[in-house]
This record gives structure tokens, sequence and C-alpha cells, in this order.
């Protein structure tokens, strides 16, 4: 196999999956900010969903980023 | 790989990743597998000694401790580790509240509560040094048994083996299976599956939709936790490899290193409530009817 395959995959990995986080917790934390700002007493209850949702859009870029480290530096190293 | 006098950042990186496994060989004596390919040629009958090993050790120090404070436990003035052991069950007993209005059930709290735990603490063992227990295990191993240390592996963290995690995500599914019967009865359980969401002339495609939905949850409960931890173990990974590097980057490899960890104890504890919160949200759902 062409070794700089896997190196294109490891920048994809990355990359998409960074691509997909940035928009999700851009939209999460302007939500969040625009819902503080309109009611702020409800902010320690809104803190706590925010950290959940951020865990959830977090894992998947998180995963990409451990599997491709992976490919790079103990597949093709 | 290891037996090798230079260690490469490939074979220091898969050394890591390696299990401990205790199987039956190729030519049918059991013991330790000595390398990778042995781990896999061991098939579906070899234990994670290591995962089950630390698990279980760090769910005994959880009871132990837990009960301790239970057993002197009082009204008066609390004691440190009471206060403690309060804290997170007002955090754990407020977040049931919150998710779960399936009606009474016994079960739910408690099992929240290992499962915050117990992940916790697995997740924690990522915070200890690469290098630490899986030196000490193979010295050890090497001073007890005569075992070649380059040859014993030790993966620290339970929660980086799927094992553990896709395991406790099939509980968590049995635990949903299982209310569903008993609340909505098999009837009522296969007509979720069957009569949503397009009703009944949709049928098959409902059953194919219903499926996919219903197996989906496990399988991104376990993979969710196993994702993050091994991601987050390989970084660490990666930093040690650094320390290799001479005087120029050993520094900035510690620094790198107390960075990622102070930014993993977020990672760890968001984590483990996750799969906490996804777990009582699940059994909440087995509860609804439609």
């Amino acid at each position: 196999m062409d070794m700089g395959l896997v190196y294109i995959a490891g920048a994809l990995m990355i990359g998409l999956g960074a691509l997909g986080a940035a928009i999700g917790v851009g939209l999460l934390g302007g939500r969040f900010l625009e819902a503080a700002a309109r009611q702020p007493e409800l902010v320690p209850m809104l803190r706590t969903q925010f950290f959940l949702v951020a865990g959830l859009v977090d894992a998947v870029p998180m995963i990409a980023v451990g599997l491709a480290m992976y490919v790079l530096f103990a597949v093709a190293g | 790989m290891a037996s090798e006098s230079t260690i490469t950042t490939s074979s220091y990186i898969k050394h890591h990743l390696q299990n401990l496994t205790y199987g039956q060989n190729a030519d049918g004596t059991w013991g330790f597998a000595a390398s990778a390919q042995e781990a896999t040629e061991m098939g579906f009958w070899a234990v994670n000694v290591d995962t089950i090993a630390v698990s279980l050790i760090l769910g005994a120090l959880m009871m132990w401790f837990f009960r301790g404070v239970a057993k002197t436990i009082s009204s008066g003035v609390p004691t440190p580790a009471q206060n403690f052991a309060e804290m997170i069950i007002e955090f754990i007993n407020d977040t049931v509240r919150g998710s779960f209005s399936g009606g009474k059930n016994d079960l739910v709290a408690p099992l929240a509560f290992t499962i915050f735990v117990w992940v916790f603490l697995m997740n924690l063992m990522d915070l200890l040094p690469v290098d630490a227990l899986p030196m000490l295990v193979a010295q050890g191993a090497a001073a007890m048994f005569g075992a070649d240390p380059h040859h014993v592996f030790f993966k620290v963290v339970p929660s980086t083996d799927p094992n553990a995690t896709m395991g406790m995500a099939l509980v968590v599914f049995g635990l949903m299976l299982f209310y569903s019967f008993k609340v909505k009865g098999a009837g009522g359980f296969i007509g979720e599956l069957a009569l949503e969401p397009f009703g009944k002339w949709a049928l098959p495609i409902n059953l194919i939709l219903e499926t996919v939905t219903l197996l989906a949850k496990p399988f991104s409960l376990g993979l969710r936790l196993f994702g993050n931890m091994y991601a987050g173990e390989m970084v660490f990974i990666l930093i040690a490899t650094m320390y290799g590097a001479g005087l120029l980057l050993g520094p900035v490899a510690g620094v790198l290193q107390i960075g990622w960890a102070i930014f993993h104890i977020l990672i760890i504890t968001l984590q483990a409530f996750i799969f906490m919160v996804l777990t009582i949200v699940y059994i909440d759902m087995a509860h609804q009817h439609h």
C-alpha cells in the first residue's frame, strides 16, 4: 500500500472531525450565550446541559483524533 | 517487536495498546500472550487480565470507601469522607430526579451511582503516568515469575478496552429490554418497534428503522466512552514518546503532559457523567408508553 495515503487518511480524519466539531460547538456556544443573556437565572442549569451536549459533540472528533494518531504514528511509523 | 534492543515510536505505542491477555495458545497450552499476534490467535475465549483486574480492584475500592462511610455515618458534624460521599450522592440524586420520569424504580439511582463512580475511577487511571504501572507490573512479573519484561503487556485504563465499555453498555441494553417488557409487555414492546413512526401500513420500514435505533443505543454508548478514553490515552502515549527526544523536547513534553492532563480531568468526568445520564435516559425511555 502507498504509505502517502495513510497520511492523507489521518489528515482527513482529524480535519473533517474538527470541522464538524467546530460547527457543533459554535452553534452550541452561541445558543448557550443567547439563552444566558435572555434568562441569566437559568445559567447553572444551562451550564450542566451545555457541558453534557458539548461532551456528546466532542466525542466523535476526539475518537477520530485518537484513531488518526494511531494510524499516523503506529501504522505508518 | 519490543524484545529488540531499539524501541521505535511505533513499537512503543503498540506495546502500550496491547492488553495482557490470558488464553489458550495455538499449541493447546494455557498462558499469557507474548505478542499481539499470539493474543489475536487466542480467539474468543481469551481474557484481558489487566482490564478485569484493574476494574475489579477499583470497584472494590469504591465499595470499601462508601461502605466505610455508610457504617460510620452520623447526623452530627460530618467527617470529610462523609461530606464527600454525601456530595456525590446528592449530585446523582438530582440528576436522576431531573432525567427519570418513569415512576417508582429502585434500581435506577443505585445503578447511576455505580456507573458514575466506577467509570470515573476507571477513567482516572488515565491520569497516571503512562509507563508507571506497566513498568511496575513488568518488573514484578520478571522478578516473581521469571517472565521477559518486554513481553509483559499492561494496559492500565480499563475503559480503553472496548470489552469493558461494551460490556457495561450491554448490561444497560439488557436492562432497557427488561424494563420495556416489564412496563409495556411483549405486545407493547413489539408494537413500539413495528408501528412507529409511520403507522401500521409501513410496518417493514418501521421495523428496520426502530431496530437500528434500538441497537445503535448500546453501541454508541459503549463506543463513545471507549473512543474518548482511547484517544486520550493515545495522546498521553504520544507525548510520552517525546521524552525520548532529548533535552530539547523533554521539557516541552512535560508542559504538554500537564496541560493535557488538566484538560483530561474535564473529559474523564464528563464522559462518566454522559455515560450515567444516557443510561438513565435510555431506561427512562424504556418506561415510556406511546
